[in-house]
């Protein structure tokens, strides 16, 4: 039931359902799940029911209602909410609430969705098996003993264990993506500036961008439609007319749609069996809807995942710089001798091992002497990879491969070899870089029974064509009405 | 032994705060004096989550001041972040501009101090923006230190001006920084209050020692915290000595030592060595990633230069011939900015009389302002008002001391001037009424009669206050006239 939004605003504007009795349900199943999946990092039922209860008072009264009104939606803990914590999750901001809304979150309420709750993450979404989280781990629906994926692994885990039709995930280098594809659900990473970041707790700000997470990409944009726009107080956000997404899905036709494949993706070292048929099962889809199938090549994409590792870290080790002990957050309990040693002491305990490794690398890079070697050249690179994606759109419309080079791995397999777990990026972190916008889908299945996704990318502010695309192969599909086992 | 010849070398950095109503990056006001964490939101106290939008304002401000510095703007310029840690820096980073400043490679031409009809030619290495820091306050009070933190000042647009080391002496760097004030004041850029800490100078200094034809350069010294032009020379003048006895007692060259940072203490009067904030200062600068490069197209830049109208050179000059006032008088008005230039010259048009006005506008305008604070923009008393009061003080309607009434009841009460008037009961005195009030005088004082007729007519003065007690309304020169006429026509 807590699987369609789209299902929800027509139960209710029939009248068959009210917008409490959706969140009586979508509490319950946050009880149900939480213990074992830990999804959550805050949920308060009283807070759900209270906000539902209003959207049917203002129902009752016939005021005009909002695109969302009645939905229960998860919010990921690293967008700042007035009314709930955001910690994003680490010691460091445990009991941190914002004085204001991001820019999404007012968005939301505008639109008269239900808030159920903060989700799960690795450590100010560091991560890409939400291990790294200090309100401890979360599991995949679908397998207990896998990782959700990360950094957004809760809100993907929240979407796949029916808490909520909808969620709010952020994507740095494929923190939407990837966990999507572990938890079978699909997730978008829109054009970087298309949804504004006033809000978002930065990790890396070039790179960080806020999507959404259901299981089809018709409730993506659904979504995307309620966050996305130009505002004022974000400087990078894109002052372009925001087309109706939701719209772009209603057509299946994909002729003389132009889908390059990301061949060398497929030939990589360690991909798995499993997602490698999923990308040729998708080829097929594809090309029997009417798309002209090309090969394509992004000449630099070795250089991806080292120069994400640069660029990165140096932004985080400067935006992390604000978490000190002075002015919130956490802060050593005992006297400090000096100013030097509370700073020392506040952010040894305050912060987990990734992230401090991150902010090391990324002092490191930045370092006179070194910037040059490291930041300033893996700018340049930058600059060759988004001239790659450029040129290969000249001749494509979209570009199609994995989104993880594997299924779903167990819980524990990679913490402890960050290489290992960066690697997880390996076909994510091109669009981050480009900029462009990006989507897992629910592609497969391996023998065991754990999703496989399958990645489309689509040139700068073209959500629509994504999204259509997206939608065409999921009416041709039905890995997407796939559920884990409750 | 005798000192061997040396050589001042001075470069001065300026921190000027832009004269916008809000901060570089947010809504907050930038007004000076409230209670501490009252101008502040998650922008400015770098809470998680928000951003920085840039106030257009202050890149106009800038470029105006660069205009002036006979500074190149380039096309494009862009932010980085600066990082430290400091309590009163409360993201960690301060946003600054590192390798393209708004402003570069300018000159200031001063009066040269040791020659009037000498000029020197001050170059201007850069100008960029930033944002300033909140404020530490130390406080230790019963052996516990305590410090607290006001952040009201943080995020305030502050425009650093660096000049290249081409000043000789004190006295030169004195004349720079009274000539860049006098022009970020007038062109509207800077309030350059020092005393709120709108204008900051820190001074870079060392010396070229010629030992027998052989240049020694002694380590240079930044010195910091001057508050007053006072004190920038004061520090000049002892950081030359410390540090030619420094070379002489221990042989401390720029060879042997690297930069050093000094305090001044204002009580002390001494220079003294600053614990620095960082062993090695490696600010790790980087591209601000949460701001797009400001664009300045040439034609914007063109605008702003149009909109600079005259030099504080050339309002002077104009002033002085145009009103006919002293070179001092002339130059106090213009030290006050534009809108006092304005002022005046409305003042001095309708009243007709420039000496009056500027008289009128240092003595009572001035204080007012001074004791009671805002600008002369919203001052109580306009200007075609004080021209108007002015006027007639010179026709003789009013007299000095009445016009004094009349502009302290327009302060307090805001009326019009003939309202003011009508309130304080001046009336003119018709000359009969004025001839039996002196002659009953005349008859209470014979000595005074006596001394006239003895040749002495500044005698009479005594009888103008008298007249002013029976009728406050009186004219003091009608009194002297009909008295000197009562008596010697008598």
């Amino acid at each position: 039931m807590l699987d369609s939004a789209l299902e929800l605003l027509r139960l209710q504007t029939e009248g068959e359902l009210t917008a409490v009795e959706i969140a009586r349900r979508s509490v319950e199943a946050i009880q149900a799940s939480q213990p074992t999946h830990n999804a959550y990092t805050h949920f308060d039922p009283d807070a759900v029911l209270a906000a539902a209860e209003a959207v049917d008072k203002k129902r009752a009264s016939g005021q005009p209602l909002g695109a969302l009104a009645g939905v229960p939606v998860a919010v990921k803990d690293v967008l700042c909410t007035a009314d709930m914590p955001t910690t994003c999750s680490s010691e460091m901001l445990r009991n941190f609430r914002p004085p204001y809304d991001a820019t999404v979150v007012e968005k939301l309420r505008a639109a008269d969705a239900v808030l159920v709750g903060k989700t799960n993450m690795d450590e100010f979404a560091m991560g890409a098996s939400t291990e790294t989280s200090a309100f401890g781990l979360t599991r995949n629906p679908w397998n207990t003993e896998c990782t959700p994926g990360g950094s957004s692994g809760g809100a993907a885990a929240a979407v796949a264990a029916q808490t909520a039709p909808l969620s709010l995930g952020t994507d740095t280098g494929g923190s939407i993506r990837q966990p999507s594809a572990f938890c079978g659900v699909t997730g978008l990473k829109p054009t970087y500036g298309r949804v504004s970041r006033y809000g978002l707790v930065a990790f890396a700000s070039s790179l960080d961008q806020v999507g959404p997470i259901a299981w089809t990409a018709k409730e993506c944009a659904l979504l995307l439609d309620t966050i996305a726009g130009f505002e004022r107080r974000d400087s990078t956000s894109l002052d372009r007319p925001v087309p109706d997404h939701l719209a772009a899905t209603e057509s299946n036709d994909l002729r003389g749609m132009r889908i390059g494949v990301l061949r060398d993706a497929m030939e990589v070292d360690g991909i798995a069996e499993s997602v490698r048929a999923a990308v040729t099962h998708a080829i097929g889809v594809f090309a029997e809807l009417g798309a002209e199938i090309v090969d394509v090549k992004l000449p630099h994409d070795e250089y991806w995942v080292p120069t994400y590792y640069v660029i990165a870290p140096s932004e985080a080790s400067s935006n992390l710089s604000r978490y000190d002990g002075a002015h919130y957050g956490h802060r050593a309990s005992e006297d400090a001798a000096d100013l030097v040693s509370m700073y020392c002491r506040s952010r040894a305990e305050g912060f987990g091992a990734e992230v401090k490794r991150r902010i090391m690398v990324g002092t490191y890079a930045l370092s006179e002497g070194y910037a040059d070697q490291y930041y300033n050249k893996a700018l340049k690179v930058r600059r060759l990879i988004r001239g790659d994606f450029d040129a290969a759109f000249e001749h494509t419309d979209l570009l199609l491969g994995p989104v993880t080079p594997t299924p779903p791995f167990s819980l524990g397999e990679k913490i402890d070899d960050p290489i290992q777990m960066y690697l997880c990026d390996l076909f994510t972190v091109g669009a981050n870089l480009a900029g462009v916008p990006a989507i897992s889908l629910p592609g497969g299945f391996d023998p065991s029974g754990l999703p496989v996704g399958i990645q489309l990318q689509a040139p700068t502010l073209q959500e629509s064509r994504l999204l259509s695309a997206a939608a065409a192969f999921q009416s041709a599909t039905d890995f997407h009405t796939k559920r884990p086992k409750q | 032994m005798a000192q061997l010849p040396t050589t001042t070398i001075i470069g001065l950095e300026v921190h000027v705060q832009l004269k916008t109503a809000t901060k570089l990056f947010c809504g907050c006001s930038t007004k000076f004096g409230s209670p501490p964490n009252t101008q502040v939101c998650p922008v400015c106290l770098g809470l998680p989550g928000a951003l920085p939008v840039i106030n257009e304002h202050a890149i106009e401000l800038a470029v105006r001041a660069g205009l002036a510095l006979n500074c190149s703007i380039p096309p494009m310029t862009k932010w980085d972040r600066k990082q430290y840690f400091y309590p009163d820096l409360p993201k960690g980073y301060q946003i600054s501009q590192f390798d393209l400043p708004i402003c570069a490679d300018g000159a200031l031409e001063i009066t040269d101090p040791a020659n009037p009809d000498a000029k020197r030619h001050l170059g201007i290495i850069r100008a960029h923006l930033e944002e300033d820091a909140g404020k530490s306050m130390h406080d230790e009070v019963a052996g516990r230190a305590d410090s607290r933190i006001d952040l009201n000042r943080c995020g305030t647009p502050l425009l650093e001006i660096v000049s290249e080391p081409d000043m000789r002496t004190s006295e030169e760097a004195i004349a720079y920084l009274t000539k860049l004030k006098e022009m970020m004041v007038h062109l509207g850029v800077s309030d350059c209050e020092m005393q709120e800490g709108s204008l900051r100078v820190d001074a870079n200094v060392n010396l070229h020692i010629d030992r027998h034809g052989e240049r020694i350069e002694t380590p240079i010294v930044e010195v910091k915290n001057m508050n007053s032009f006072r004190n920038v020379a004061a520090a000049l003048a002892h950081e030359v000595e410390r540090q030619y006895s420094e070379w002489d007692e221990k042989g401390y060259t720029r060879q042997t030592h690297g930069k050093r940072t000094f305090g001044w203490d204002d009580v002390k009067q001494i220079t003294y060595p600053q614990r620095e904030k960082e062993e090695s200062a490696d600010y790790r600068y980087f591209p601000c990633p949460d701001l797009l490069p400001i664009r300045l197209p040439a034609e914007r830049i063109e605008a702003i230069r149009k909109s600079l109208g005259e030099t504080p050179e050339e309002a002077r000059q104009r002033l002085e011939s145009h009103y006919s006032i002293k070179v001092y008088d002339a130059d106090v008005i213009v030290s006050q900015g534009r809108a006092m230039i304005e002022y005046f010259e409305v003042v001095a048009s309708k009243s007709g009389d420039g000496k009056r006005a500027s008289a009128w506008i240092q003595q009572d305008v001035m204080r007012t302002l001074k004791e009671q604070g805002g600008d002369i923009e919203s001052f109580a008393v306009n200007a075609p008002q004080l021209g108007e009061l002015l006027a007639k003080v010179s026709s003789g309607e009013l007299t000095n001391d009445r016009a004094q009434d009349v502009f302290k009841h327009l302060l307090q009460h805001g009326d019009g001037i003939d309202d003011a008037i009508k309130a304080l009961g001046i009336e003119s005195v018709d000359d009969s009424q004025m001839e039996d009030l002196v002659r009953s005088l005349l008859t209470a004082n014979p000595k005074i009669v006596e001394d006239v007729r003895g040749g002495n007519d500044k005698a009479v003065g005594a009888l103008i206050g008298q007249a002013k007690k029976k009728n406050p309304n009186a004219m003091p020169q009608k009194v002297r006239e009909i008295a000197l006429k009562l008596i010697n026509g008598a």
